[in-house]
């Protein structure tokens, strides 16, 4: 379970977060909505550890374990899982040693045996297939040339090979067609389980249509103005932000 | 400066002392000496030893010559190819395994043709103090396989000399190991002959001692069609000069002189590089990465020259340095010399630290950061070492990487 109390954040001199209070219950999928500026991705990248994101008050737990005070990798061994809004290419580095590489950290950071490169590769395989990437994105370089849509795409392989707990998804949806959404969305859905939850950041209704969450919420000047339903995000859609920008105000 | 500090001349003059108190003195020795006398050391007047100095040199106290370094031999790369060992410049014998169906000759410096003491005062010193050396002969259409030619040491000074000859459509993958541990100067000239439509693959491995000076020079012509792959990799030593000269003599003919220098502590590599296209539609690749930590400091000076003659020209260079620490220095001089004009010649340089955001995406993804750190640095090397298609000298040189960058961030 996620639990942030109070969170505040800056970046530089400004203040972006003004007091974030949100509950992820284990297994619930919740999005957050918000215009632009509004502090979404700040959110992200203070749960994940970004340097450059200071945290000026507040708590944020995960299963009872003080977020903020970890390293961004011992965040990765309790359990988050950030899919980037704009993935980073490494040159050089082959995707299928990269996955390896991350889930073999994982592994040894909960007391797992690693795997070598041929159990590697038939997991890796097993989960290109089920999520319809092509095969040669694991041969290529990490996000090297990848489109848009295949950047996202391998964000969610990554995702199924790793088996995060907790998944924020950073507009995932942002620059995708209706076809590499689906993947997305489908990819997000085959976790969902008791033990997977995840926090979906969009700007649009549209991939809510396809990952449906427990609860949405609206950011607006770095704090959330509103919480409801899922039915939340289609007034959003309809109404525009502004009105709840003006309610915030 | 240190107040004991001695010029470099008197470096110079030990060097000739040397020479002098050898019993019976050949010709060619002896032309050298005179060139040496004359000209001694290289020294930061002259343009190409503008980054690089060797009063280092004046100040240093060589290590004894231990009479068996074996123990050095269990640091060659795990290679099974014939060998030809080398202790303090002195081929051993009874430490080789020379190759069947390649000629070789040992016991005396193999002069080769190319090299040139007039104009390379370092060549004028090992001719004028050379011993020994190997003369490698791959006949017309022999593929010659793998050769290792390595180099242990443990004090002194030594200038041996080799050659290489690969006669029309012969192969070759010489691997080049220059290891060892203390103080001393290894100095040693290289002759490489390339004839029409062979290829020479050069795989050279420079592990010397941390105190160590490995000043190398090396001259390459490569006939029609014909192909010098050389990949340089720069680990050891206090101060390293590895200087390249290559000739593309025959239409057609390729070289790749790709390198890769790591270097820590106040450790100092220079890799200085001329490649002259002589004739049409001659082909040359240069990509030479450099990892610098601590107060290390790294140079390549790559020259293209390009003859009237050398229309179809491709010449391609790329100096790239990752500066791991705040102290660390890399100088990047490319120069283009071109008469002809129809010709393809581009350079680049780029330095940069590691990327912060590719940092933070490994370590979200649960890599601890100094493994990120590694990983980066790998891929950075990537480009030079991929194209390496000995798979177990390239094994062997990952390897060696991967130690370093250990004892780097332990």
């Amino acid at each position: 379970m996620l639990e942030i109390k109070g969170l505040t954040a800056r970046v530089e001199d400004k203040e972006i977060l003004n007091g974030i209070d949100l509950v992820i219950p284990d297994g619930e999928v919740h999005a957050i909505m918000g215009p632009n500026g509004s502090g979404k991705s700040t959110l992200s990248y203070v749960l994940s550890g970004r340097e450059g994101y200071e945290v000026t008050g507040g708590t944020a737990t995960f299963d009872g374990v003080d977020l903020l005070s970890l390293e961004p990798e011992q965040r990765a061994a309790a359990g988050l899982f950030l899919a980037f809004q704009y993935p980073v290419e490494l040159p050089g580095v082959g995707n299928a040693n990269f996955l390896r590489t991350a889930l073999n950290a994982l592994r040894r950071a909960h007391g797992e045996a690693e795997l070598d490169a041929v159990q590697f590769l038939k997991l890796a395989r097993a989960e290109v297939k089920r999520l319809s990437i092509a095969d040669d994105m694991l041969k290529r370089n990490v996000n090297v040339g990848f489109s848009g849509g295949e950047k996202k795409r391998n964000e969610v392989l990554q995702m199924a090979i790793l088996r995060p707990k907790l998944a924020i998804l950073d507009e995932t949806d942002s620059g995708l067609d209706i076809d590499a959404l689906k993947i997305v969305a489908d990819g997000v859905n085959a976790l969902r389980a008791p033990g997977f939850s995840a926090l979906v950041i969009t700007h649009y209704q549209r991939l809510l249509d396809y990952i449906v969450p427990d609860r949405v919420h609206v950011l607006v000047h770095g704090r959330i103005v509103r919480s409801g339903g899922p039915e939340l995000a289609l007034e959003l859609e309809a109404n525009g932000y502004a009105a709840v920008t003006a309610e915030a105000a | 400066m240190n107040a004991r500090a001695k010029p470099l001349e008197a470096v110079t003059d030990a060097f000739v002392a040397r020479y002098e108190a050898q019993p019976g003195h050949d010709a060619v020795c002896a032309d050298a000496a005179a060139l040496f006398r004359a000209g001694g050391l290289p020294g930061p007047r002259e343009e190409a030893w503008h980054y690089t100095t060797l009063r280092p040199l004046a100040d240093a106290v060589f290590d004894a010559q231990r009479a068996d370094p074996a123990l050095l031999l269990s640091q060659l790369p795990d290679i099974e190819a014939p060998r030809l060992v080398f202790v303090h410049g002195c081929y051993r014998a009874d430490l080789s395994a020379p190759p069947s169906g390649i000629s070789v000759r040992t016991g005396a410096p193999a002069w080769g043709r190319l090299a040139r003491p007039e104009t390379e005062k370092l060549v004028a010193l090992n001719t004028m103090l050379a011993q020994d050396g190997a003369a490698i002969e791959v006949a017309d259409g022999i593929d010659g396989g793998t050769l290792v030619l390595a180099s242990l040491a443990t004090g002194g000074a030594f200038h041996p000399r080799h050659a290489i000859r690969l006669g029309r459509g012969a192969r070759l993958t010489l691997i080049e190991a220059n290891l060892g541990t203390g103080a001393y100067l290894h100095n040693p000239v290289f002759s490489v002959d390339v004839a029409d439509d062979a290829a020479l693959t050069h795989l050279r491995i420079q592990q010397e001692g941390e105190d160590a000076f490995h000043l190398s020079t090396l001259y390459a012509e490569v006939g029609a069609r014909g192909t010098y792959d050389s990949f340089l990799l720069t680990l050891g030593g206090r101060l390293a000069r590895m200087e390249v000269h290559t000739r593309l003599a025959g239409e057609k003919a390729t070289a790749h002189l790709n390198a890769a220098q790591l270097l820590g502590g106040s450790q100092h590599a220079d890799f200085t590089t001329v490649v002259t296209h002589d004739a049409p539609a001659t082909v040359s690749r240069q990509t030479v990465k450099n990892v610098l930590t601590g107060r290390s400091r790294g140079v390549f000076q790559g020259k293209i020259e390009v003859s009237r003659i050398a229309q179809k020209t491709d010449g391609y260079q790329m100096n790239q340095a990752l500066l791991l620490s705040p102290d660390t220095e890399i100088n990047s001089k490319p120069q283009l010399e071109i008469y002809a004009d129809d010709v393809k010649c581009s350079h680049g340089s780029t330095v940069g630290e590691l990327d912060p955001d590719q940092l933070f995406y490994l370590r979200s993804r649960g890599v601890p950061e100094a493994e990120a750190r590694s990983l980066l640095v790998r891929a950075f090397l990537n480009e030079a070492l991929d194209p390496i298609g000995h798979e177990a000298a390239r094994g062997a040189m990952e390897g060696m990487i991967a130690t370093w960058w250990e004892g780097r961030t332990a």
